[in-house]
């Protein structure tokens, strides 16, 4: 039993990185939805705003290693190959050497795996570790003020909701786009 | 009756210590600016192949590498300028937060597929 370096990266990517971000998002969202005045004593805020800070801090980080290592590792092997060698109409004609890309489109029924879910998963992924970072500075910045300040502090929940949702659609896409054609 | 960011102006002048809203506005607006770029560097990439050939920067990540690359770099300018103008200031959160909408909504529907590929060339 061992694994191959791009088996590796996968699970780095995702089971990993993008995995620990969407697992985080439960306790930053507790963490920002209880810090209220009413809620709290002075030695509750003092315990948990560093917590939640750094656990903000974490979370853009992560999200920035999975875009990273997703984009710049694991997908040049998922598209490996040019299209006149790699273009087929039966998986089974496609080249050893081409990415699993080129599985997908050579066959109708998975297609759409590629042109739908893969497309849009690579690019709307990037757009989480910009409002993640977002979140993170305005809690960092802000701290005590939050609990005075539910206006805002309900307009980071519903940012973080926003990234959460985005990283999650990216995540169930590469779940199942491997689950078809997986990176080996 | 006072709306919202009229209601949170009124607590800031009584309570000077609370801090200036600018420096959130900046990473938000610039997350928001950020988002559009990604999205009109998709879209025009699938309707030009030229402009996705300018667009890879490292062929093993094909035109993707020059789309985020570009995008995060605006980001983070953008960030870094709002920032410098805005550290000291004390905008509306809610308006704030609604261009943030916007921008992020754009965003999105830039990078979905169905919508950009309907730019794509016959």
């Amino acid at each position: 039993m061992n694994l191959s370096s791009r088996e590796f990266w996968g699970i780095v990517h995702g089971m990993g990185l993008g995995a620990l971000y969407l697992l985080a998002f439960a306790g930053a969202f507790a963490g920002l939805w209880s810090l209220r005045s009413r809620l709290l004593t002075n030695e509750g805020v003092n315990e948990r705003m560093p917590r939640l800070k750094a656990g903000l801090a974490i979370m853009a980080v992560v999200a920035w290693l999975t875009v990273i290592t997703g984009t710049w590792i694991v997908y040049p092997w998922y598209r490996a190959g040019a299209t006149d060698v790699c273009e087929r109409t039966a998986v089974a004609d496609v080249p050893e050497e081409c990415g699993a890309k080129w599985d997908l489109l050579a066959d109708s029924n998975t297609a759409e795996w590629h042109d739908f879910a893969m497309e849009w998963k690579e690019h709307v992924a990037w757009i989480v570790p910009l409002f993640a970072t977002a979140v993170a500075a305005a809690v960092i910045y802000l701290g005590r003020d939050l609990l005075t300040r539910g206006d805002v502090r309900r307009q980071l929940i519903w940012f973080l909701v926003a990234s959460f949702g985005l990283a999650a659609i990216a995540g169930l896409f590469g779940a199942l786009i491997t689950k078809n054609a997986p990176v080996v | 009756m006072a709306s919202t960011d009229e209601v949170v102006d009124t607590a800031r002048e009584s309570d000077p210590r609370r801090r200036p809203f600018g420096p959130v506005a900046a990473v938000f607006i610039a997350a928001g600016v950020g988002s559009v770029v990604l999205g009109i560097l998709t879209t025009a990439a699938e309707a030009s192949k030229s402009f996705a050939d300018a667009l890879q920067w490292f062929d093993r990540v094909g035109p993707l590498s020059g789309k985020t690359l570009v995008a995060v770099a605006v980001f983070f300018i953008a960030w870094g300028v709002l920032h410098a103008m805005w550290r000291d200031k004390d905008p509306a959160p809610g308006r704030i937060f609604l261009w943030s909408w916007i921008l992020l909504a754009v965003g999105v529907l830039l990078t979905f597929p169905i919508f950009f590929q309907m730019f794509a060339p016959d």
